[in-house]
């Protein structure tokens, strides 16, 4: 299991170009901490690529090293071309960051904040303008541009400071855990926000706990484990790398769980009930899904039950998670209810 | 969307990237409540209070009113007291990111610090100007020329070139505000251990010893024999063309020890 993957053609990335990240064998220390031990990752030209790990995982410190503010101790790693310990600069000039915090300044205005990062970019006091204004407008800030950001709610504050990263149109985006804190809304809010970005043909890297979020945003998974790549791919394949499908049957009335259990057990399942939501489920491994679904309603029609709903899913990504690092998911994700297919 | 258009600045130069991060320390001050009170009353309310809580008991120092002597040390003695502020704002902006956006940046890092240094001359050029304006409302007067006590001033904003790369350092090196808040507290020692509030010959002979030999006591002598006109050598046993040379050459060394250290663990990251 390594980590890089020139994934299989079922993306729509372009194949042969240069990748915007090509991370080798990357080592950073601090200390006697080994937060990168071999890291090997790329990013390539039109991907957003989620990195996925346990809190601890080297996650930021990767961030950290390709946004040019902590220098890897072995390795090599590359940003739109540049290395980035003999060329910083010129990588500084391809990348936005949005660290873990809304690193935007409460004491000014929204307007305000994002020309200041512009004109720091080198841009003339008009084009910062202009620039703020177009950003203002994507995020649907404009209401609130002329307030002070210490009046923001923190959805709006983590929106400016994405929108900070993005003044300069960067070719790569760098987002270290970007809805950590927020509440739902505000998260689905800004996964919106970063949709429209990639629309426009920014590449992404973005760290999460959020298994969803990574599969929401991310055509491509890195997991990473003690400093080093345990899988990528798309979150399918990752999916499939675990396999099994699972069969779920809910019922109506709870009295008739245990008889579609029953059935089911007997046609060579192992079905578990969970009462609190009515559903009756079994691994049914890599059958078919039509036949899954048939062994289901067979079931529920020997036990005379009225189906509420019936289906086959794949895994899920914490399923994933958990068989590749040994740990359960990182972080529950917030306010999540199953809405299986 | 337009935001393309002007993709992969260059990076603003040094001083451009300079007067951006100093404009956005002066409106942060300025913005905020808290800060512009501090700033402008702080100073004020130590000078009130010694000069008539202790002044008293005080007299007068070799024919000196207590006034005279006092209000330029308390000046230069503010230069620290009004830059604490620094250590905690620097602290503060590391801990929140702020730091890492702007080192993430096409412009040359070192503008964060320069620019904070630059907003500091600002802010202290504000908070002293009050202070003296105060002190000639108390009572005291300059004994040299308008011009002399210009290069008082002028002086004490140089101590803070220097003082403001110590709270800078501090900062840094406390990572968050409240310990920057308690490594600022080493300025009672230097302050206090000085000749800023009372002269050193009334000091015991091992306070005496460090006291004489430490940057604030020259400070506050060099700015104190600007006032002082004629009065200087009688008072201090030198004129100001023996202090200032000195105080300055104290002023250099912190600002290459200290801005030294501040790039030094600033680039650590």
């Amino acid at each position: 299991m390594t980590g890089p993957t020139e994934s299989e053609p079922t993306g729509s990335e372009p194949t042969g170009s240069e990748p915007t990240i090509e991370a080798r064998g990357l080592v950073k220390r601090f200390g006697r901490t080994t937060a990168l031990d071999g890291l090997d990752l790329d990013v390539m030209p039109r991907q957003v690529v989620a990195v996925l790990g346990p809190n601890g995982a080297g996650k930021t410190t990767f961030v950290r090293s390709v946004a040019t503010l902590v220098k890897p101790d072995a390795g090599v790693l590359r940003v739109a071309g540049h290395d980035v310990r003999r060329d910083p600069r010129a990588v500084r000039r391809a990348i936005g960051l949005a660290g873990q915090f809304a690193s935007v300044e409460p004491a000014m205005t929204g307007r305000e904040n994002l020309e200041l990062v512009a004109r720091l970019y080198g841009q003339s006091a008009r084009a910062a303008r202009a620039a703020a204004t177009a950003v203002l407008e994507s995020f649907g800030l404009t209401d609130v541009a002329g307030r002070l950001v210490r009046t923001y709610s923190g959805g709006m504050r983590r929106k400016l400071d994405l929108g900070a990263s993005m003044v300069s149109a960067p070719r790569l985006l760098l987002l270290d855990e970007p809805t950590t804190g927020l509440d739902p809304r505000a998260r689905l809010d800004l996964w919106d926000a970063i949709d429209g970005l990639v629309e426009r043909g920014t590449d992404v890297l973005l760290t999460t706990q959020y298994l969803d979020e990574a599969e929401r945003l991310a055509g491509h998974i890195v997991i990473i484990d003690h400093g080093r790549a345990v899988a990528a791919g798309s979150p399918a394949e990752l999916k499939r790398r675990v396999g099994g499908n699972v069969l779920e049957v809910h019922v109506r009335d709870e009295a008739d769980l245990a008889a579609v259990a029953a059935v089911l057990a007997r046609a060579g399942h192992e079905p578990q009930i969970d009462a609190a939501v009515r559903r009756v489920s079994a691994g049914v491994g890599d059958a078919g899904t039509v036949h899954a679904l048939v062994d289901g309603l067979r079931a529920a029609e020997a036990a005379g039950v009225t189906v509420a709903d019936i289906g086959v899913r794949g895994p899920s990504l914490d399923e994933v998670f958990l068989a590749l690092t040994g740990k359960a998911s990182p972080a529950e994700a917030p306010a999540e209810t199953s809405t299986d297919v | 969307m337009t935001v393309s258009a002007t993709a992969g600045g260059r990076g603003a130069g040094l001083p451009m990237g300079t007067f951006l991060v100093a404009k956005r320390a002066v409106l942060t001050f300025l913005r905020t409540p808290q800060l512009v009170i501090v700033g402008t009353v702080q100073l004020v309310g130590f000078l009130v209070t010694f000069r008539y809580v202790f002044g008293g008991a005080f007299g007068t120092y070799k024919g000196l009113d207590y006034v005279d002597f006092a209000v330029p040390g308390f000046i230069a003695a503010g230069v620290p007291f009004t830059l604490i502020g620094t250590a905690v704002v620097m602290a503060e902006d590391l801990h929140t990111g702020f730091v890492d956006r702007l080192r993430s940046l096409p412009s040359p890092s070192a503008a964060v610090l320069t620019g904070r240094v630059l907003a500091d001359t600002a802010v202290l050029a504000w908070s002293l100007a009050i202070a003296a304006l105060v002190g000639f409302g108390i009572g005291f007067r300059p004994h040299g020329t308008a011009l002399a006590a210009l290069a008082a001033f002028g002086l004490c904003l140089v101590f803070g070139l220097a003082f403001s790369w110590v709270f800078i350092t501090l900062g840094l090196l406390a990572r968050n505000g409240q310990a920057a808040q308690g490594l600022s507290l080493l300025v009672f020692p230097v302050t206090f251990g000085s000749s800023a509030y009372v002269p050193v010959d009334t000091m015991p002979g091992w306070l005496r010893a460090f006291a004489e030999n430490q940057p604030m006591t020259w400070m506050a002598d060099a700015v104190r024999a600007l006032t002082l006109g004629d009065h200087a050598v009688h008072v201090l046993g030198h004129d100001a063309g023996y202090f200032v040379p000195r105080a300055l050459a104290w002023c250099a060394v912190i600002m290459v020890v200290f801005a030294g250290l501040a790039v030094a663990v600033f680039r650590r990251g």
